[in-house]
């Protein structure tokens, strides 16, 4: 028992050819937990480069005002959307991670607390998409 | 019933001496994360949603939010739980996917310098900015600034 529970393929020891049963793999377990990996690493190069854009002011007003003058043309304005969907997204999926940890009945409500993450998801998205995208938009022609 | 597998990583007895990192690495993303979503949110709906949004942000806006003290330990706070947050997390990723001993070493090595690199800096930016810079033209400063 002790030795095969080195170096074990899962892959190997099972004749399935799709994932199933109590496995955790497939669904919205898998799903959520890749979504969090992919967020969180999207997240990361942004907050590299948004101190360094930032930390411009200690350069000069026009250096900063320069950069971030970039931020503000339509393809960016929809990265921005994009940035703030991961992020509302990593936020909620990581209060349904704390919820799976530390409540009592949280791995049971795993799955439906999913879609309360994807459901409060959608709400924020709705809330900040138009407001966002119409300041973007109106600033063209400035 | 289905047979789980067992895990690919090999079984390690637990330390019995000494601090356990690893417990406190995993408490430190339950804790961060929850202050960081009250940050963020904040961050974000205070520079996007408030006012004119992005359109507002130039040297003049953060000019005002950073001689505020109030603005600067909310923005120092995030920036230091955000980016251990995010290294710890990277290093995470790099310890599942990076199987050679060399590479992921060099990741790790690579992940660490960025985040100090990052820290020192953005901590020195937001304590040693001057809003009103001698010699800046005076539309671009902000409002309170002698300039104007």
């Amino acid at each position: 028992m002790t030795a095969s529970l080195t170096r074990t393929s899962p892959l190997e020891s099972t004749t399935s050819k799709r994932p199933a049963g109590t496995l955790y793999r497939g669904r919205e377990g898998m799903w959520s937990w890749v979504l969090h990996r992919i967020t969180g690493v999207a997240i990361f190069f942004f907050l590299l480069v948004h101190v360094l854009d930032t930390a411009l002011v200690r350069v000069s007003p026009e250096a900063y005002n320069a950069v971030i003058g970039t931020y503000k043309n339509p393809i960016m304005g929809l990265g921005e959307v994009a940035l703030v969907a991961a992020i509302a997204y990593h936020a909620y999926n990581g209060i349904r991670i704390i919820l799976i940890d530390f409540w009592s009945k949280g791995t049971k409500y795993q799955r439906p607390m999913f879609w309360i993450v994807i459901g409060l998801w959608v709400v924020t998205m709705l809330g900040f998409t138009p407001r966002h995208l119409i300041n973007v938009f109106s600033e063209m022609g400035h | 019933m289905t047979t789980i597998a067992a895990p690919r990583t090999p079984a390690r007895p637990a330390r019995r001496k000494g601090v356990n990192w690893e417990k406190w690495g995993w408490i430190y993303m339950r804790v961060s994360g929850v202050i960081l979503l009250v940050l963020i949110f904040g961050h974000l709906f205070v520079n996007l949603m408030v006012g004119d949004g992005i359109k507002a942000i130039d040297f003049a806006f953060v000019g005002g939010k950073l001689s505020n003290p109030f603005w600067q330990w909310w923005d120092v706070a995030m920036l230091w739980l955000a980016l251990i947050h995010g290294g710890n997390g990277m290093r995470t990723i790099v310890n599942d996917y990076a199987t050679g001993r060399t590479i992921r070493g060099v990741l790790k090595v690579a992940i660490l310098a960025a985040v100090t690199i990052l820290i020192i800096l953005g901590t020195l930016v937001v304590f040693t900015f001057d809003p009103c810079p001698a010699g800046a033209p005076a539309d671009l400063l902000a409002s309170f600034c002698p300039a104007n």
